[in-house]
């Protein structure tokens, strides 16, 4: 049997879950895998490396996080797109009975219909993971990319 | 000298032909001809028009430099031991390598690594390697010709204009002043900005769109779209298609002021209904992102978007500020970089609103990445039936200072301006 409720493979299975639920394009589904109190991050690698507090997605409530849901399903006129996200196993930094730091480098590739398959965004995760009563959720998740140049735009959560 | 750029007459170069009258049906070729984007690279980028390239702040000290672009062209922009700032084309004397890699950085001298051929900031070639040959056994090997001289193959230096803090250049020596170019209604909205206070950048985004350039100007010159497109804006009351508005141009048509204030009540004016991206009843979870405080120097609008011909629009919506510079790169496609700013004078709390606001805007932006999108699709049409025309006559087919924003009036005032300077 795989016992994923603990230990390494507790996080791990974070991470997959997490992917699973933006590739199904679940978005109602994603502010469930944060705290209350969190945050979420979209930012250029050049504003995070040189201290620009830029980001060109800042959250910082799980209440935002609905609120992106909503724009994207309401309100930010776009081209339906598929996502396919493709994260490395994750690199713990520091772990104690409550908290987990760490780190995954990810790729998510981009689908639009009658478009072939590109690479759409590439960077890393930066992670704290906070263990609660319903699992490990996330205290904040940073995606810092290396594609700069965004192809025109991003609408989903990485 | 043979640094200058060729400036090659185009006059008989054949054009389409622009069919109907003024400048309120565009035609879908005048996005798309490569003949036309051609002679609008060396009309428009290259000659007689500013281009921003960046602001002081980028390189606060001597030596920093930034790398940035006029039209398709890469050029560093520089920071002088004298304070001063200048600006050359990244193109090596030499051999022609593009020689700066960076986009940031400080350095004493331009070093080109394939010959180590050496400029000054200013552009002034200082070392040639083996330029009297390499002397060895007695006798000397190589060397330049002996009429070689370094003054002669300098970088290709611009031509820079800096108004408080803000950069501009062009490969062109002869342009007028940049306050002329702008004119005194411009440029008093340009002031109104940048009027001396010292900038603080927070950060940039960089997004490629694939549309032609011209259409982001145009959509930044479109307040019709603003209260349709955006609901974000719309429902939380940022900007109106009812509120009080001036929109301006220069005397050419080719530069743009859209003010706009937002009004404390807003009584229902119909100016939602029966406009379906609107949302009766939308609330936020979390408000802060449109959580705005008004500042003293706005003087009156909370929202100015500034589009200056050819390359820059300059932002404020409510808190938050950014310029936007247009690289074209081919006729169907330009990269928009964003440069997010605010004063150095900013206390914590006026620096953390213009950061959320921001969430608004740039590639992923509530009220920008739809932008993008549309533009997309309106670059999808064009490239498939260049013969047909836009329709560009919400508020008439004329082009002139209004007071509301249900217009297209200063696309039009653009387009009337880019047919005589392209002669088409
Ligand atoms: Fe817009």
């Amino acid at each position: 049997m795989i016992d994923v409720s603990s230990g390494y493979m507790a996080l791990q299975n974070l991470y997959s879950e997490y992917s699973a639920c933006l590739d199904q394009g679940d978005f109602e589904k994603w502010p469930d895998f944060f705290l209350e109190e969190c945050e979420y991050r979209i930012q250029p690698r050049e504003n995070y490396d040189r201290k620009l507090p830029l980001s060109i997605i800042w959250l910082e409530s799980k209440g935002m996080l609905k609120d992106r849901v909503y724009g994207i399903r309401e309100t930010l006129y776009h081209d339906p797109y598929y996502q396919r996200h493709i994260v490395a196993a994750p690199r713990v930094l520091a772990a104690d009975d409550n908290e987990i730091r760490s780190e995954a480098n990810y790729l998510v590739l981009r689908t639009k219909q009658d478009e072939f398959s590109e690479v759409f965004n590439v960077g890393r995760y930066i992670d704290v993971v906070r263990k609660t009563d319903e699992g490990l959720k996330f205290k904040s998740r940073l995606c810092i990319f290396d594609s700069e140049l965004v192809p025109n735009s991003i609408i989903y959560p990485l | 000298m043979q640094q200058q750029s060729p400036i090659q007459s185009d006059a008989d170069v054949e054009m389409p032909v622009w069919s109907h009258e003024g400048s309120s049906r565009i035609p879908f070729w005048a996005y798309t001809d490569p003949e036309v984007y051609q002679r609008e690279l060396q009309r428009i980028f290259y000659t007689k028009h500013w281009n921003y390239v960046g602001l002081e702040a980028e390189i606060p000290n001597p030596g920093d430099f930034k790398r940035s672009s006029v039209g398709e062209r890469s050029i560093v922009v520089a920071r002088d031991t004298d304070g001063s700032v200048t600006a050359v084309e990244n193109i090596c004397a030499h051999r022609g390598a593009q020689f700066c890699r960076e986009k940031f950085g400080n350095t004493k001298e331009f070093l080109c690594p394939y010959h180590q051929w050496t400029y000054d900031l200013k552009g002034n070639l200082q070392g040639v390697p083996f330029r009297r040959g390499l002397k060895k056994d007695g006798e000397v090997r190589g060397g330049m010709p002996a009429d070689f001289k370094p003054a002669d193959h300098p970088l290709n230096k611009l031509k820079v204009a800096v108004r408080n803090g803000v950069i501009f250049a062009s490969f062109d020596h002869d342009i007028e002043s940049f306050e002329s170019y702008l004119g005194p209604e411009i440029l008093a909205y340009f002031d109104r900005v940048f009027n001396g206070r010292k900038l603080k950048v927070i950060g940039y985004s960089r997004q490629r769109v694939p549309s032609n350039w011209k259409l982001m100007q145009e959509n930044i010159k479109d307040p019709y779209h603003v209260g349709l497109l955006h609901t974000w804006f719309v429902v939380f009351g940022l900007i109106r298609g009812d509120q009080k508005s001036r929109l301006v141009t220069d005397v050419h048509g080719r530069h743009g002021a859209m003010a706009s204030t937002r009004e404390k009540e807003q009584a229902d004016s119909g100016v939602t209904k029966g406009v379906a991206s609107f949302k009766e009843g939308m609330v936020l979870h979390d408000k802060r992102i449109v959580d705005v405080k008004p500042e003293a120097w706005w003087n009156g609008p909370t929202v100015v978007m500034l589009t200056l011909f050819p390359n820059l629009i300059v932002q404020q919506q409510s808190n938050s500020m950014s310029t936007r510079q247009i690289m074209p790169r081919g006729p169907g496609s330009f990269d928009f970089v964003w440069t997010h700013f605010g004063f150095e004078e900013d206390d914590p709390d006026m620096s953390l609103r213009r950061l959320r606001q921001a969430n608004m805007f740039g590639p992923a932006g509530y009220v920008s990445a739809d932008d993008g999108e549309v533009l997309e699709f309106c670059q999808e049409s064009y490239e498939q039936e260049p013969t047909r025309s836009t329709l560009a006559e919400q508020g008439g087919r004329d082009w002139g200072e209004v007071n509301h924003l249900i217009t297209e009036n200063p696309i039009r005032a653009m387009f009337s301006y880019w047919r005589k300077v392209m002669e088409i």
